[in-house]
């Protein structure tokens, strides 16, 4: 029997559709890709948020290579992630650099989010090294950063090697993070 | 009642004219201007399905703050829309730059709409084609009222 045209082709465009549609359900859109993979990471120069005397910039951290950690003290998945955080910090010798970002919706008092911030680490523990503040929420934005928690791991020579959206699970950082981790010759268990 | 109605329809009238931010951004009418057409087509990257001008979400108030800053510098829309996109990739654009990735988006339509004639024209061709071989039939056929 002779197949027609007219049966087969609106039955392959709709197999073209379930297609598409079969490979959206594995995408997801709240996870936008980095355009700075690859790329040297935007420079800053921030207070740290525990001792606003020093200064925290790119440059005093480039020569090793660290994990860069986006939270405030509001966000409920970094409480979620923040277990996982100081076992990173108890388990290997990577820095982890904080950067506070949106701590507080009323940018012109930041000492109230700095004292907010500085109560949350004492009552949870203190996985950072340094922790950069950002009171405008700018470097944030340079980092394309959009909602926290997100990770950053910066090499060595300042440039950003993965980013992780959401809090880092033990699945998320054996599999994402600790193989970078050991190519940079950095040692983390 | 004629008030009551006037002042809904004021009211209706007047949201088109509620901007999200507290006051105008310029002096200027015309940076004003540009400054609102950019932000409506610049995504909201937490929520969305809204634009920058839209959304009271606090990223978007410092992605408007950012656009303020960069426009009150002197950068090109362009030049705006690229910083942006160098940090939050194409996502944030409404309006998706054409390049190889979106070849199909952009064709869809024309797409759609050469497959629709091709079909309508595969239909009326048939229809001919039925008439003029065996024109009582198809005269039966209209007569049933059958489609």
């Amino acid at each position: 029997m002779k197949v027609r045209l007219g049966v087969l082709l609106p039955l392959g465009l709709f197999v073209v559709l379930v297609g598409f549609l079969f490979f959206g359900l594995f995408n997801d859109p709240r996870e936008i890709p980095s355009p700075l993979i690859g790329k040297p990471a935007p420079t800053f120069t921030l207070e740290e948020l525990r001792d606003p005397q020093q200064l925290i910039s790119t440059e005093n951290l480039a020569g090793q290579m660290y994990l860069l950690n986006v939270w405030n003290s509001s966000c409920v998945t970094c409480r979620q992630e923040h277990p996982m955080l100081m076992q990173i910090a108890r388990s290997s010798n990577l820095p982890i650099i904080g950067l506070n970002w949106k701590e507080s919706d009323y940018p012109e008092d930041p000492e109230i989010g700095r004292t907010r911030a500085i109560s949350w680490l004492s009552r949870f523990g203190d996985p950072y090294t340094k922790i950069a503040f950002d009171k405008e929420g700018s470097v944030g934005i340079n980092f394309g950063v959009y909602g926290t928690p997100e990770t950053f791991l910066v090499s060595g020579d300042g440039v950003i090697l993965a980013k992780h959206v959401g809090a880092i699970t033990p699945d998320v950082w054996r599999d994402k993070f600790m193989p970078l981790i050991s190519q940079g010759g950095g040692s983390a268990s | 009642m004629a008030l009551a109605r006037a002042l809904l329809l004021a009211l209706l009238v007047s949201t088109a004219a509620l901007a999200i931010d507290e006051k105008p951004a310029f002096d200027d009418p015309a940076m004003q201007a540009r400054y609102e057409s950019l932000t409506r087509e610049l995504r909201c990257t937490v929520c969305q399905n809204q634009t920058i001008a839209d959304s009271n979400a606090s990223l978007a108030r410092d992605l408007r703050r950012e656009v303020r800053r960069l426009m009150a510098e002197g950068n090109t829309d362009q030049e705006i829309r690229d910083f942006l996109t160098d940090r939050y990739t194409d996502f944030v654009l409404y309006n998706p730059p054409v390049k190889p990735r979106t070849y199909l988006l952009w064709a869809a339509p024309g797409l759609l709409v050469i497959i629709g004639l091709g079909a309508a024209l595969m239909v009326v061709l048939r229809r001919a084609k039925a008439a003029k071989d065996n024109p009582a039939a198809l005269d039966a056929d209209n007569e049933t009222g059958s489609p």
